[in-house]
């Protein structure tokens, strides 16, 4: 008799990760019902391919294949991992909030924060029957990505942060995701509040202990600001080489705010970033920037809406791939003005830099405009490094690699200008220039 | 009243009357039952007098084609069409075949006069001797779904350049159209380009042997007459070795409240050193002030420069359709081959356009360069949908890309959906968009200088879009420029 093998489809698969993790979701009743509207939504689909237009560029049925199974919970070997993984930060004198293998790390966090800003465990907030709304925390309009339905399913924790009106932050929240484990998935979702007039900088960052292999990467994280707030947001992704970070940023800004947004993405084999941001008051301004470096076989994809839906909101991203060897770069960038969205001024630019043959860099700057009197408009390049400029600087004394250097480093600056905190515009900096070194 | 408020209320004037060319032509004419079915396409065959690979290849589109599901991707929106509902051949009606011009019914001469195309050789019969150098068109003039004319053949003839309806190269010339045919629009290639493949009744058919440069520009005027029906031609273009043609083709339609089905096909190959110039004004019926009727124009349009240095143009002016679905493109198989694609997308009332281009880079230097300027007024969305991208051994790749959209009144969208993809290193690509409207200054210091406020939106207007007027050749630059003024009317002057 002939036995046949039958391979569990990717659907399959998932399914087997929700079932078994079930038990262990924070959260019963109504959240649970939330997880589960989550996860029939994300099964029906299952993960994202190229024929789903968002994602054509990163068919995650390819580049992930399957849902890895939960991470389990911490215990007092991976704290300790974790807590050397944390040694190595460049991001110093920031408030850490640590989330390890998906769950928040007390003892490795710091407790007393200033005053204004409130923190909570996402796992308490779920679990707290006498919260009425604690399934909205799972919920989102925002955006009907199928990501981030698989995130709502599975979430194990995060960091719900509140900052009081007024209140101007002098030490960024540093939220930090460390993994441990290897082949296991880390599930995420963190929240962060800006009251009237207040000030914060947001840093995130993503990192592996030693060892961590594989392992795959789901947040997401929700940001309000209120009206005149100023929100700074940081994200740096140092995943471990082999590992898949897959992430979302839901922003929505009030009347008046700032918000100035920097990614900056050198580690993971496969990460996508993408951010929805929504214009909810008039005369708000965003900045979006970011910058890839990129080697070996990695691929990172940068995906970006941003909503203009109100008049007199400004807007402008600034985007730099840097893409060595087999390396792929997605950018991904759509300006939405609404037809009541009058005085929009929206700018775009992302540029790749390709520096080897098998390099690959994709841009798709997209814009979608309902109002008429608006300025918007889009640049794209895409090349190698200027042969004339290289050779004035090859011509000065400078050895190749040197001059290459050189080039990449001011190529990428200027989208990390946009970093207000010099400290964290040094960290960015310091990255860059250690891909640099390690190219040789 | 502010400017703004002004364009406001003309737009909402805007009337069918403006579109010239709505009149119908009665004649009678000769149609295929209503629906498609493997008999339509025999009977098509048949009417063609086709030989036998050809009833077996439109079998096989017609096959695939029903396995096939319409594509929904592009920015339009209509209701679905009952694909059996059309009728896909229709024929002016003629007792015999037809040995001259004087034998064409006069009905159908008449629509062309008015239309404004010279379908005699007038000048040429008449002995007019016309000074050096002046440009002189033949014209290709299909009438539903049949070529009822063509001009100046004999003085082609002389030069070798074979320019006929598609029908009468597939008896005389049965080797060369079907070592062409498909080869760049495969018949499997999508859903309106296999439909067209199964039930295409007529086109143009070009072939200009090596080393010749076409004495003169040959055009073809396709007219949509009959009600209800689809029109499905096929236009397949061939330069050989260091031959060049310019090409030019525009439509136009009755005004009817039903929608009209237009399918295209045209296949362009550039063979070594060779150049082909293909332009379009498209106007075919817009629809009225209430977004009633119209042509919908689903259209493939693929170039394939598969020699080395050669080149392959499109530009095109784009009023007419209540759906435009077309994105001409050039495929740079050969090395330091070249694409060019110049675009005016203008769309006013309730019309729908989504088109753009494609530029694959696949030989070492080839370059290409993409001016698109859309324009969108009254209750219209114009997007422009574009992919450039180069492959691996694309070395060289070069690509310069701008596409403006410029709106006017705050009811319509224009959107840029671009895609740049490389794969090389030494690719560059350079691509920029800016949508906008016109600005409050410039307009002022027009009318300050004593202008009108609609000669000043005019003047704006043609600056924007002035780039690609430049391209096209002077017949019908003068042409589009009447048109672009008549499309814009009532929204801006």
């Amino acid at each position: 008799m002939n036995v046949a093998l039958i391979k569990p489809t990717a659907a399959e698969v998932a399914s087997d990760v929700f079932a078994a993790a079930r038990d262990r979701l924070p959260g019963k009743g109504p959240v649970a019902e939330a997880r589960r509207a989550a996860f029939d939504d994300f099964a029906k689909k299952g993960l994202p391919h190229r024929r789903v237009e968002e994602w054509k560029y990163t068919d995650l049925r390819v580049l992930l294949r399957e849902v890895a199974a939960l991470a389990a919970p911490p215990d007092a070997a991976a704290l300790k991992r974790a807590e050397a993984a944390l040694a190595t930060l460049d991001v110093t004198g920031a408030h850490r909030l640590v989330l390890v293998d998906g769950v928040f790390a007390p003892s490795l966090s710091d407790t007393t924060l200033e005053a204004g800003v409130t923190t909570h465990r996402l796992a308490d907030i779920l679990n707290d029957a006498g919260n009425a709304t604690r399934a909205d925390l799972l919920r989102t309009n925002a955006t009907a990505d199928i990501m981030v339905a698989l995130n709502a399913a599975l979430a194990t924790d995060g960091v719900v942060l509140g900052v009081a009106d007024d209140a101007k932050l002098t030490k960024p929240l540093h939220i930090v995701h460390v993994a441990t484990q290897s082949a296991a998935s880390l599930a995420t979702r963190s929240f962060l509040k800006l009251g009237k007039g207040s000030q914060a900088t947001l840093v995130e960052s993503f990192i592996a202990a030693g060892g961590a292999q594989t392992y795959q990467t789901h947040d997401a994280v929700v940001l309000w600001a209120g009206e005149g707030a100023h929100l700074d947001h940081i994200r740096l992704v140092e995943d471990a080489r082999d590992a898949a970070n897959i992430s979302t940023a839901i922003v929505t800004l009030g009347t008046g705010t700032q918000y100035r947004a920097f990614n900056l993405t050198s580690g993971a084999a496969v990460s996508r970033y993408q951010a929805f941001v929504r214009f909810g008051g008039e005369n708000a301004h965003a900045d979006v920037n970011g910058v890839s470096l990129l080697n070996g076989r990695q691929h990172a994809d940068n995906t970006l809406v941003l909503d203009h839906t109100v008049p007199h909101c400004t807007s402008n991203e600034v985007f730099r791939a840097v893409v060595d060897e087999a390396a792929h770069s997605v950018f991904q960038g759509r300006i939405n003005v609404h037809p009541d969205a009058q005085k929009t001024d929206a700018r775009m630019m992302t540029r790749a830099l390709l520096l080897s043959d098998e390099a690959e860099a994709d841009n798709k700057p997209e814009l979608e405009i309902f109002a008429d009197d608006v300025q918007c408009g889009h640049g794209a390049t895409t090349g190698a490094l200027d042969d004339s400029l290289l050779f004035y600087l090859r011509a000065r004394g400078l050895p190749e690699k040197e001059a290459q250097a050189l080039l990449i480093q001011a190529f990428v600056g200027e989208a990390m200008e946009a970093i207000a905190d010099e400290s964290l515009r040094d960290v960015a900096i310091a990255t860059a220039e250690r891909w640099l070194a390690r190219r040789g | 009243m502010p400017a703004e408020l002004e364009t406001v209320e003309r737009v909402r004037r805007i009337d069918v009357d403006q579109y010239r060319y709505g009149f119908e032509t009665k004649i009678e004419s000769e149609k295929a039952p209503k629906g498609l079915s493997e008999d339509i396409v025999r009977f098509i065959s048949a009417k063609k007098d086709e030989p036998e690979w050809m009833l077996q290849w439109r079998l096989d589109a017609y096959r695939r084609w029903l396995t096939m599901t319409e594509p929904n991707w592009a920015r339009v929106d209509y209701p679905k069409i009952d694909y059996q509902d059309v009728y896909y051949y229709s024929a002016p009606k003629q007792k015999k075949a037809l040995a001259s011009l004087d034998e064409v019914d006069p009905e159908i001469l008449k629509t062309y006069e008015k239309l404004g195309i010279p379908l005699r050789e007038v000048e040429a019969l008449e002995g007019v001797v016309r000074p050096e150098g002046e440009r002189r068109v033949a014209v290709d003039a299909v009438f539903d779904s049949v070529s009822v004319a063509t001009t100046f053949q004999a003085e082609l003839k002389k030069a070798g350049v074979i320019f006929m309806p598609i029908s009468h190269a597939l008896r005389e010339h049965p080797d060369l159209v079907r070592k062409y045919l498909g080869t760049v629009v495969p018949t499997s290639d999508n859903f309106f380009a296999t439909l067209n493949s199964a039930v295409f009744s007529d086109g143009s058919f070009v072939y200009v042997p090596p080393g010749v440069r076409c004495p003169m520009e040959l055009s073809t005027y396709f007219r949509i007459n009959e009600r209800n029906t689809g029109q499905f031609e096929r236009t397949l273009i061939i330069a050989d070795k260091g031959a060049y043609v310019s090409y030019l083709e525009g439509c136009t339609a009755p005004q009817r409240d039903e929608n009209q089905l237009h399918a295209a096909v045209v296949e362009l190959i550039a063979h070594d050193d060779a150049e082909i110039k293909y332009s379009t004004v498209q106007n075919w019926y817009p629809g009225n002030s209430e977004g009633k009727g119209g042509v919908y124009n689903f259209v493939t349009k693929r170039g394939d420069c598969r020699g080395r240095n050669s080149k392959i143009s499109w530009t095109q002016v784009e009023t007419g359709s209540a759906i435009t679905w077309k994105y001409p493109s050039c495929i740079l198989r050969g090395d330091n081959s070249r694409g060019e694609f110049y675009s005016i997308a203008i769309s006013n009332g309730f019309q729908q356009v989504d088109s753009g281009t494609k530029m694959i880079h696949l030989g070492k230097n080839t370059t290409s360069r993409i001016i698109s300027k859309g324009i969108a007024a009254g209750r219209s969305q114009n997007t422009y949908r574009g992919l450039v991208s180069a492959h691996r051994k694309a070395t060289g790749a070069r690509n310069f890309t701008a596409c403006d959209s410029l709106l006017i009144g705050d009811k319509c969208g224009a959107h840029t959906v671009p895609y740049v993809e490389a794969k090389n290193s030494s690719a560059l690509f350079e691509h920029e968009a800016t949508t906008s409207k016109i600005s409050e200054d410039v307009l002022f210091y027009c009318v300050q200088r004593g202008l009108s406020q609609e000669e000043a939106v005019g003047l704006v207007v043609n600056g924007f879009v002035r780039d690609v007027l430049q391209q096209l050749p002077m017949e019908f630059a003068v042409e589009a420029q009447k048109l672009i003024s008549i499309s814009l009317e009532g929204s801006v002057g």
